[in-house]
């Protein structure tokens, strides 16, 4: 299972996300420590660049110190024309850890061989929840590194490279409240600001496919993790057939004895198989949406900052035409408005390359994960294959 | 391998030597009874004082013995082929003249793990040749066969009493000629003897399968048939258990003796250059048995001669049949027993050749026989008997039984059936479904080779319980049918047309079918007329007594609760520990099907999730699709979702499989199990009755103690033909005891063979459904990697 993992880990750093490698900056994370809630992070790096005090250097950092670093991204107005990567999720060990909890509850139902092959199941789930937060931080981290204008922020820099705890405060209640209501309120300045008429027919288009396709990708993502799960059901299912099966061969004194024997045996080979496939449909399928679907948001977001643009634009038009109707004010609202419109000019044009190198880099992932999904499945099935065909040569020479 | 076998026999003869004189005696004095005039009533009131002397002798045995029987049995799995070549000296050595009898023992032992049949069987028919000092040693064991036959065919010919008595009396009787015969001729030394070799067999027997132990001393016959018996137990255990292992070497002995001739050319030469003897009178048996049940036994002599000429092909069938079950050495047995069998009377025969044809226990029985028979005085009177009065009812069947077992090696039925076409009939409430019971026959005894009838669920339900009725009680394993769903069928009367009605009624037609077909599969079963009507008649009168609701349902409801009390008032001090362990092995196994049943039902739940869940993903994945401005990855979603639908039908298909091949196979098997338990219920209700009896009598006795302390003859009459009455019933009821008990191990062992054989062939079909879809799910995937690939 872990070997497993570990080579997923880097298909899956280069599945979801195509960086071009500059190795300028390179950024992993090797290690991470799990305490209770909190996992910490090693965040190691290795550059050439002359802005770093030394080529190669390691900080931890915690989740909250990545969080940081994304909402200072996003908040800087310089970089309101560009697609922010989006912030990876906080680490979820909820899942794995209940089920631990439901498997400990119905350990009496079970036989003990059973019960240890479901308890192994859930920590190799466990673990594998493990390393995909680690690589989804890592990611983050690895497309700020590979973008040209984001590489040079100084936060970023800091993040990287301050070898103390980052310390960085955990939202207070009010700050919480505060960003919720901040949201409340971009959302209503957005469906405010939807009336604007576009001016430019790219980002209207943008516009409308963004908004379908992530409702679209998020309908996906749902689904995928559904069936995902589906499959990891039937997994399970066959873990205790094959307990329940090899129990009966143990009770069995005729000549059946030896087939339920190779059943339970098949059932055990097979529920490998089935756990992989499921697996790998979560790390190539879910997971490739799961990311696009996040990455959609931060190019909804900025669109949206274009369009706060493009109405603060308007609105200083506005402005100017008021002040000179009233002969008051006017180089000041004519600052303003000038001021508005190189801002507006000036993300259009970043967010038009933004966009575009953006949806490259979608069409290159979905490439790369849905070819490797594929392969994985048909590698699966022949196992599945080989297996079943093994097992039925044998019942019927037997 | 040695040193086990020595260990396990030393204690045998000197504990053993005595107990079997004893019982010699006793079968000397049953025999005298006999031949005095009441055979059947002297048999068995003596005996059964006899039987408790036999019982703790037996019981010995068995305790003494209770680890050499593992290492006897671990043993020869590991060597089978170097016992077998110590067979052969063995063999050999029992060739010579009795008089090294100690050597004999020696060797016995040695060999007993592996060749236990063998042993007596040589042995006794050594101890013939010299008792009877006829013909050469080469026919040694056919002769001494012959000889044996003869005379318990004089001894037939004498008794004319009953046809059920009569055979066992005749057994008896010849038991007793024998006897009186060996003891004449050869010293008390050589019957010792050959004692130990049958006791040896009886410590794997007491062992592992100590029913026919229980049996037999239960059984009012002499002693040494029990001891007989004992042995043929103790082989049949051995070979059922680990037949397989055990006889991996031995398993082509049996096949060379199947198909003797032709296949002794091949390997076998050298493991059987000896045991060839025995392997041609096996088949021989096997064809007496033939003959005898064609012929109606006409010509038992002369069957002493066709043993050896006639032993190729027919024998080999049966054998190969049993094959599995039976070792080399059961089948040698079994084959000289045939022949006494066979000899001794039609019924006999007929009874043999089921308990061989059908059952490799029942094999063993017969070798049990045949050891008594060729060895001292016993012959397997109370096997006998009770096979005899089995016989009666089945003996007409034994023929087909044997065809039948035959055909099905083939995995041919003689009788095929089929039931299609489920078809509502009536609305509302009232309706019903009927189903096209489709019948494919070779059997003569059917007037059309293919005929087809309509029935209604009930009339399968009728039919049930009619068979078990009938044949219940006599310890038949009758096949249960599904069981009533007034939820699923109320839906289907309903009317709603969805897909868990008709999942329901397929799930209901395959059951049908299946339970049907295992009906016509038994060989019992398949003779009873209900049956046949079923099958064959337009208009079958309506079942009445299947209505869950109706007045005989609910007598029906009362009388299973009384059972289930009285099931759990009947405390059986279970003697037989066959029996013991069959039960807790069936108990076990069901609620271990059961489980597995309900994990397969999740299974299926989740693979109808897993279908539902790719079907929504596959929507999405088409909706994403065609969102999606770049055309080639459009294109490649879409395709995907073409890809992912084409999944959720395999999923679906898949959970059908999993339901119709794995799901309903485990139910069959839970039901059967149920019918398992019933059987073994049956068997102990007799038991209680047979119980109760002798309470009673014990009772009448007392009675009769306390009227002739009274001194009042007048009521002392009255009091002794009431005595009388229940001697005969307590004979009767432990006879019933015995034939049940008998029906029941021949029913769960035909049972466990069916099942393996059927739960196999259910299971490969059930894989072969799981790679068949997995191929397809490569095929899939493989039309969908260039899709992948031609993104740009």
């Amino acid at each position: 299972m872990t070997s497993i993992d570990e080579s997923n880990k880097d298909k899956l750093r280069s599945v979801s996300v195509d960086l071009n490698n500059d190795a300028s900056l390179l950024i992993d994370i090797p290690d991470a420590l799990c305490e209770r809630d909190k996992v910490k992070f090693t965040v190691h790096t290795k550059t050439t660049l002359s802005s770093f005090q030394k080529p190669e250097f390691s900080v931890p950092r915690q989740h909250e110190d990545f969080i940081w670093l994304h909402d200072t991204l996003v908040e800087t107005e310089d970089y309101a024309g560009l697609i922010i990567p989006p912030a990876p999720p906080k680490p979820d060990f909820e899942g794995p850890r209940e089920k631990m909890h439901k498997l400990g509850e119905g350990e009496a139902t079970m036989t003990k061989e059973e019960y240890t092959k479901m308890k192994q199941e859930l920590e190799a789930e466990y673990l594998a929840v493990f390393k995909k937060t680690v690589q989804v931080h890592e990611v983050f981290l690895q497309r700020l590194s590979s973008h040209p204008i984001l590489s040079k922020d100084r936060n970023f820099q800091i993040f990287l490279e301050y070898d103390q705890d980052l310390s960085v405060r955990r939202k207070n209640a009010k700050e919480m409240f505060g960003g919720f209501f901040k949201n409340m309120v971009k959302s209503a300045d957005e469906v405010l600001i939807s009336g604007i008429k576009e001016v430019d027919d790219f980002f209207e288009q943008e516009k409308t496919f963004l908004l379908d396709y992530y409702s679209k990708i998020k309908d996906s993502t749902a689904k995928a993790e559904k069936m995902t799960r589906s499959h990891k059901n039937i997994a399970d299912d066959y873990i205790h057939i094959s307990a329940t099966l090899n129990s009966l061969s143990a009770d069995d004194s005729t000549g059946n004895k030896k087939n339920l024997e190779k059943l339970s045996d098949l059932f055990e080979k097979l529920r490998k198989v089935e756990g992989r496939v499921a697996s790998d449909q979560e790390l190539k399928l879910t997971e490739l949406l799961r990311y696009y679907m996040r990455d959609i948001q931060a190019a909804k977001d900025l669109l949206y900052r274009r369009a706060r643009a493009l109405a603060d634009y308007e609105n200083s038009n506005k402005a100017l035409d008021k002040a000179r109707l009233k002969s008051k004010d006017i180089p000041q609202a004519e600052e303003h408005q000038q001021h508005c419109l190189k801002k507006f000019d000036k993300l259009s044009e970043s967010g038009k390359k933004e966009l575009t190198s953006f949806k490259g880099r979608r069409v290159v992932a979905f490439r790369k994960n849905l070819i490797e999904m594929a392969e994985l499945e048909i590698k699966h099935a022949k196992n599945n294959v080989t297996l079943l065909q093994g097992c039925i040569e044998l019942l019927k020479t037997n | 391998m040695a040193t086990s076998s020595e260990r396990s026999p030393p204690p045998f003869p000197d504990s053993e030597d005595q107990d079997v004189l004893d019982t010699e005696d006793v079968a000397g004095r049953d025999s005298d009874e006999d031949d005095g005039g009441d055979l059947f009533m002297g048999s068995s009131n003596p005996t059964l004082a006899e039987v408790e002397t036999l019982l703790e002798p037996a019981r010995q045995p068995s305790d003494l013995l209770m680890n050499p029987p593992s290492d006897l049995m671990s043993d020869p799995l590991i060597e089978p082929i170097s016992s077998q070549t110590e067979n052969k000296p063995a063999s050999e050595a029992v060739n010579e003249p009795s008089d090294d009898f100690v050597d004999l023992t020696n060797n016995i032992s040695a060999t007993t793990e592996s060749a236990v049949a063998e042993i007596p069987l040589d042995e006794p028919s050594d101890d013939f040749v010299d008792i009877l000092g006829s013909e050469t040693e080469a026919q040694r064991e056919e002769v001494v066969v012959t000889d044996v036959t003869v005379e318990a065919a004089a001894d037939k010919s004498e008794v004319t009493s009953g046809v059920t008595d009569s055979p066992g009396d005749g057994k008896i009787r010849s038991d007793a000629e024998e006897e009186a015969q060996e003891t004449s001729a050869a010293p008390i030394i050589d019957l010792g003897a050959d004692l130990p070799a049958s006791n040896t067999q009886q410590l794997p027997v007491s062992d592992k399968i100590a029913d026919p132990l229980v049996d037999l001393l239960g059984d009012p016959s002499p002693a040494p048939a029990a001891d007989a018996k004992k042995p043929s137990g103790a082989t049949i255990d051995l070979f059922e258990d680990e037949g397989s292992d055990l006889f991996g070497e031995p398993r082509q002995t049996k096949s060379a003796k199947q198909q003797q001739k032709s296949l002794f050319g091949e390997a076998d030469e050298d493991l059987f250059g000896e045991p060839l003897g025995a392997v041609s009178k096996k088949p021989v048996s096997k064809e007496q048995k033939e003959k005898s049940v064609t012929t109606k036994a006409a010509a038992a002599v002369p069957a002493g001669g066709p043993l050896l000429d006639s032993s190729p092909a027919e024998p080999a069938d049966i054998f190969t049949e049993e094959a599995v079950t039976t070792t080399p050495s059961v089948s040698n047995t079994s084959t000289v027993n045939s022949k006494t069998n066979g000899v001794h009377s039609e019924e006999e025969a007929d009874i043999f050749s089921e308990a061989t044809v059908e059952l490799s226990l029942d094999s063993p029985r017969t070798e049990r026989k045949n050891d008594v028979t060729a060895k001292p005085s016993a012959s397997a009177p109370t096997s006998l008997s009770a096979a005899a009065s089995q016989a009666k009812p089945q003996s007409a069947a034994l023929e087909e039984l044997e065809e039948e077992e035959e055909a099905e090696l083939d995995d041919k039925f003689e009788v095929l059936v089929s039931v299609k076409d489920p078809e509502k009939i009536g609305d509302g409430m009232n309706a019903y479904m009927a189903y096209k019971v489709s019948t494919q026959t070779t059997l003569p005894m059917f007037r059309n080779k293919t005929f087809t009838v309509r029935r209604r669920f009930s009339d399968f339900l009728g039919l049930y319980e009619k068979l078990s009725e009938k044949h219940g009680p006599n310890g038949f394993i009758v096949p249960p049918p599904p069981e009533k769903s007034i939820l699923g069928m109320t839906k289907v009367k309903v009317g709603k047309e969805d897909s868990s009605s008709a999942d329901f009624v397929e799930r209901r037609r395959g059951a049908l079918e299946r339970y049907l077909q295992r009906v016509v599969n038994h060989p019992s079963l398949i003779q009873d007329p209900d049956v046949r009507e079923f099958l064959e008649r337009e208009d079958l009168p309506r079942a009445v007594s299947t209505q869950a609701l109706s007045g005989a349902g609910f007598l029906k409801m009362i009388n299973k609760a009384t059972d289930a009390v009285s099931k759990m008032t009947i405390k059986m001090n279970e003697s037989d520990v066959w029996f013991e362990e069959k039960l807790q092995e069936v108990e076990s196994a069901d609620q271990q099907f059961r489980k597995l049943h309900a994990l397969v039902e999740s299974l299926v739940i989740h693979r109808k999730e897993l279908s539902l869940n790719t079907a929504s993903f596959a929507k999405s994945t088409a909706m994403l699709g065609s969102a999606e401005d770049n055309t080639a990855l459009s294109r490649a979603l879409s395709q995907l979702a073409e890809v992912e639908d084409k999944m959720e039908q395999l999923h679906q298909d898949q959970a059908a499989n999993d339901t119709f091949s794995f799901a309903e196979l485990i139910a069959d098997y839970i039901r059967l199990l149920g019918a398992v338990r019933g059987s073994f219920d049956h068997r102990m209700k007799v038991w209680q009755r047979w119980q109760d009896a002798q309470a009673m009598l014990q009772k009448k006795r007392e009675t009769e103690a306390k009227l002739l302390w009274a001194n009042k003859p007048d009521k002392l009459q009255l009091a002794k033909e009431e005595i009388a009455e229940w001697e005969a019933k307590v004979t009767q009821y432990e006879r019933d005891f015995e034939r049940v008990s008998a029906t029941v191990r021949k029913e769960v062992v035909r049972f466990e063979k069916e099942k393996t054989k059927n739960f196999k062939r259910q299971i490969i079909k059930y894989l072969e459904s799981l790679l068949q879809s997995q191929q397809q799910l490569i095929k899939y995937w493989e039309a969908f990697l260039p899709e992948a690939k031609a993104i740009a």
